[in-house]
């Protein structure tokens, strides 16, 4: 048999890979002339061959048309013919259901270096360091979330064949969805919507379409309702959140429509939505919630309540916070300011149902004394200004400067900080944080470093970074990291060169750096890229003092040039997305 | 499946591929030649002998039986110098444990292994060109023959095939002018990537000398000045198309299971079991070989196009069509030109 034999191809195909087509090809040239033999007879000569292959030539012997016995040979002759028929034969498969096409995204394209610079963040999110944070070169997947957000910030379109390992990230880490989701736009959420791994994109996705369903682009009425009424979960919640961010009002509405009928567990989540624009429109919602059958509907109630200016709950716990608390003008005794008069507390003795309605919880956790926990609810939500109308007049620093009698002043500063955080109220977050260059024995402001930076988190951001410069350079790295992490970024000049000095004198001090990796972790996302050139300095290893640890001084060069290597490239990044023109 | 050798060895000739010249080798190398022949001839004998004796025992007790005796098979095409044979018979070896319908794979795959044997023991009675592909597909080293085309060539594609201790490095190019496209082999071996690496996109001036047979291979010569990014996607055919143009080339090589072809205007169709690129006008489409899981650059793809047409090239070969690069729609319609859209964008999808 000769290779070159032109195979046949009949109207139709084999049954292969490919399935078949409903008519041949009118341009096919490749038929012979005469009647082409018929596709059914081909195909059943295969299966033919394919079964006494399958059996075997002993156990299925045949027979040419003279008698002769067809052997194995014959058989492989027969295949060799089928197989390049079969082949040359090949017919489109029927195409199946098109995708819709991906709305157009009219964000300009990222500059050339740019999408390089995210395709190898992205490449390297895999790959992770050995050995964890050592050595000198940037951790790159730290910087992924920062690049995000400053690409988003310019306003740039992600590269589809990017969305890929974009959306593979996202999925991976919670951390960077919302920078992702943005970034990928509706391209992103287009090829989310064929790949199940990646089904978490399109959680917005409905709400998003029903909020621009309507005339002009703007909300339709009806979608919405019907997504809330027969959405998912997610969806419901996901729309509630829009909504509220849009017209807080029509939010509330819709979450008091079905509200009785919602489960107890749905209902805490729905009413945590209502936390973004909270609004004295929104009292007498949460007034009626404090009636809810769950306990934890009602603490939620209550917490937001608590947050509000004047309200009618504001007054009750007023009412019942202020006669806890007396002001003892006696002079000298036991009164630990023998100059002046100090502040005297008398907890509640019971925990009455108008107290639990007004969601304080009843059973303090194991180790907390039950009136002492009833206090400190009380007084956490009540409006601070009460204090300062109850005790003369005193501005907020001089009411938290008065001494506290019976050991009670942890308790009612604790609860303080909480009312602080919730009313956001600056004035008091400054009395309650102190001075930052106080020492550890001056007991004015609260020692816990959670409850300092969530009272720092309260102020303006310049105010934050001197805070937290000024309390470094008195304190050291030891309690700092907490409150670094609310601190805007890039780091202010001054918090930087506070940290970084701070960071020297642990190294003058002999410690190991990773005694300070998380700080280490973020002054190299947070820093001013521009500080790169003057810490340069750092990053040569010194001569090894005699009372230093052994080697430390070799790691602490590594942590520094780690330290300005990452910052040079975020500068780059930053460079890169600057980028103008092609 | 079609990220087999198909043969081709990784004996190179020497770079430029002239015999050398001297008399006293030339006479010591026909001699080692014959050799050569005479014992890939014994192997394509045992190996016909090996065929024969599956078919009368039956594919069936070959499926329970497991591929070791293949690998045995293979290990004497290794010492039979017939490289191109040892690898089909490892493929062979391994298709009873590829799924549902492996007899009808196998069976296709025993008859183009007989007649490759058959046409290496009657090579006297076969047309040039057809003979220079078939000791191509044994494994026989080829040299580059004939002028060399000086064209501007595309660079199409550029991957690696893993294959043992040996990575062998494919950039298939198209050119311009003379509208051939070639394929150029290297190899890095212990563990080393290939040396030469060009961009995928570009377009490089350069003189090819092209490899006897249908195997489309070809030697790079001198470059001339710096690869340049290619104004364009490659312009390609339909899917009904690249199909006749599989069946054309089978003429010629009827082993042949990589057929390069570019896909214009093909959009692709996700799915869980098996995408597709089909052609929006028609409704034809061509199934992308393989699981969607063991090719993760689909992604990719289907991101590139959004539901849009865009331009794939890659292999074609019996199992369905393996991408390799593809191209984003041109903006040759200046009609709907996007503000802000960039220029096409190339992507890799291997």
């Amino acid at each position: 048999m000769s290779a070159t034999n032109s195979p046949t191809s009949g109207p139709g195909c084999p049954d292969h890979d490919h399935p078949r087509a409903t008519a041949p090809d009118p341009t096919d040239a490749r038929h012979p002339a005469g009647p082409p033999p018929r596709t059914e007879q081909w195909t059943e000569q295969w299966n033919e061959l394919v079964t006494r292959a399958l059996l075997g030539t002993d156990r299925r012997p045949a027979h040419a048309r003279d008698g002769t016995p067809w052997g194995p040979t014959v058989l492989l002759d027969a295949a060799a013919v089928h197989a390049v028929r079969r082949r040359a034969g090949l017919c489109p498969a029927t195409a199946g259901t098109l995708p819709d096409r991906a709305p157009e995204d009219p964000r300009p394209p990222l500059p050339p270096a740019a999408h390089r610079r995210l395709a190898q963040l992205l490449a390297d999110r895999t790959g992770g360091s050995p050995g964890g944070r050592r050595g000198t070169a940037p951790d790159l997947t730290e910087l992924i979330p920062q690049w995000l957000a400053a690409a988003n910030r310019h306003g740039y379109r992600a590269p589809a064949a990017l969305l890929p390992p974009l959306l593979d990230a996202a999925r991976a880490r919670t951390d960077l969805r919302p920078h992702a989701l943005v970034f990928a736009g509706p391209r992103g959420r287009w090829l989310a919507g064929q790949n199940p791994d990646w089904r978490f994109a399109l959680r917005d996705g409905a709400p998003q379409a029903a909020l621009r369903g309507g005339p002009g682009g703007g909300a339709d009425p009806d979608a919405v309702h019907a997504l809330w009424e027969e959405g998912l979960f997610t969806e419901r919640i996901a729309l509630l959140s829009a909504v509220r961010l849009r017209d807080p009002d029509a939010a509330r509405d819709l979450l008091a429509g079905t509200w009785s009928t919602e489960r107890a567990e749905d209902r805490l989540m729905f009413l945590d939505t209502l936390r973004a624009k909270l609004s004295g429109a929104d009292e007498d919602f949460l007034e009626e919630a404090l009636g809810d059958r769950s306990r934890n509907v009602r603490a939620t109630a209550a917490e937001l309540l608590s947050t509000l200016p004047d309200t009618a709950f504001g007054r009750r716990m007023a009412a019942r916070a202020v006669s806890c608390v007396g002001l003892d003008r006696r002079c000298g005794g036991l009164s630990p300011n023998p100059g002046g008069p100090s502040l005297v507390i008398e907890a509640p003795y019971e925990c009455d149902a108008a107290m639990q309605r007004d969601g304080v919880v009843a059973v303090p956790p194991t180790g907390k004394g039950e009136r002492s926990w009833w206090f400190g609810q009380l007084v956490e939500s009540t409006p601070l200004a009460i204090w300062s109308a109850k005790l003369g007049g005193r501005t907020a620093r001089e009411v938290v400067g008065l001494p506290v009698a019976d050991d009670w002043a942890a308790d009612l500063h604790a609860a303080w900080c909480r009312a602080a955080v919730r009313q956001r109220d600056q004035e008091w977050a400054r009395a309650l944080l102190g001075v930052p260059t106080a020492p550890p024995s001056d007991t004015t402001g609260t020692d816990s470093p959670a409850e300092r930076s969530k009272l720092l988190a309260t102020l303006p951001r310049e105010e934050r970074a001197s805070w937290a410069a000024e309390f470094i350079a008195s304190h050291g790295l030891s309690e700092a990291f907490q409150l670094l992490g609310v601190c805007a970024v890039p780091w202010a000049a001054p918090l930087g060169r506070a940290v970084v000095d701070a960071l020297d004198i642990a190294r003058e001090a002999g410690s190991y750096p990773w005694s300070f990796s998380g700080v280490m972790g973020l002054a190299e996302r947070c820093l001013d890229p521009g500080e790169a050139d003057r810490l340069e300095v750092l990053t040569t290893t010194e001569d090894e003092r005699e009372d230093a640890s052994p080697g430390a001084g070799g790691y602490w060069s590594e942590a520094f040039q780690r330290l300005v290597s990452t910052l040079r490239l975020r500068a780059a990044m930053e460079a890169e997305l600057e980028a103008t023109g092609p | 499946m079609l990220l087999s050798h198909e043969g081709e060895s990784a004996r190179t000739t020497d770079p430029v591929g002239r015999a050398p010249a001297v008399p006293a080798d030339a006479e010591a190398a026909r001699k080692r030649a014959e050799r050569r022949a005479a014992r890939i001839t014994d192997g394509a004998r045992e190996l016909e002998e090996r065929l024969a004796d599956l078919l009368r025992s039956g594919l069936a007790a070959a499926g329970q039986s497991g591929g070791d005796h293949w690998e045995e098979t293979a290990a004497r095409m290794v010492d039979s110098q017939a490289p191109g044979l040892a690898a089909r018979v490892r493929e062979l070896g391994a298709l009873p444990s590829s799924g549902p319908g492996w007899p009808v794979r196998m069976l296709e795959e025993c008859g183009l292994l007989h007649l490759l044997n058959t046409a290496w023991l009657h090579r006297d009675r076969l047309p040039e060109p057809l003979l220079a592909t078939v000791r191509t597909r044994v494994g026989l080293p080829s040299a580059p023959v004939g002028p060399a085309v000086r064209d501007r060539w595309q660079v199409l594609a550029q991957y690696d095939v893993p294959d043992g201790k040996i990575v062998t490095r494919r950039v298939w190019l198209h050119g311009a002018g003379s509208g051939r496209t070639v394929v150029l082999l290297s190899y890095g071996s212990g563990g080393r990537a290939p040396e030469r690496s060009l961009p995928v996109g570009a377009v490089l001036e350069a003189e090819l000398t092209p490899h006897p047979g249908a195997g489309r291979r070809a030697e790079l010569g001198p470059v001339f000045g710096a690869p340049e990014p290619a104004p364009a996607p490659p312009v390609g055919v339909s899917p009904a198309e690249a199909l006749a143009g599989y069946g054309r080339a089978l003429g010629e090589d009827p082993w042949s299971q990589r057929q390069p072809v570019v896909l214009e205007a093909v959009i692709p169709i996700p799915s869980a079991g098996r995408w597709q690129l089909a052609d929006e006008g028609t409704g034809a489409a061509l199934p992308i070989a393989g699981d969607p899981r063991s090719r993760p650059g689909l992604w990719r793809l289907g991101a590139l196009s959004g539901g849009s047409p865009v331009t794939v090239f890659g292999e074609l070969g019996p199992r369905g069509f393996a991408p390799l690069t593809a191209w984003s729609a041109g903006e040759d319609d200046g009609a709907d030109r996007r503000e802000g859209a960039g220029p096409v964008e190339t992507v890799v999808l291997t």
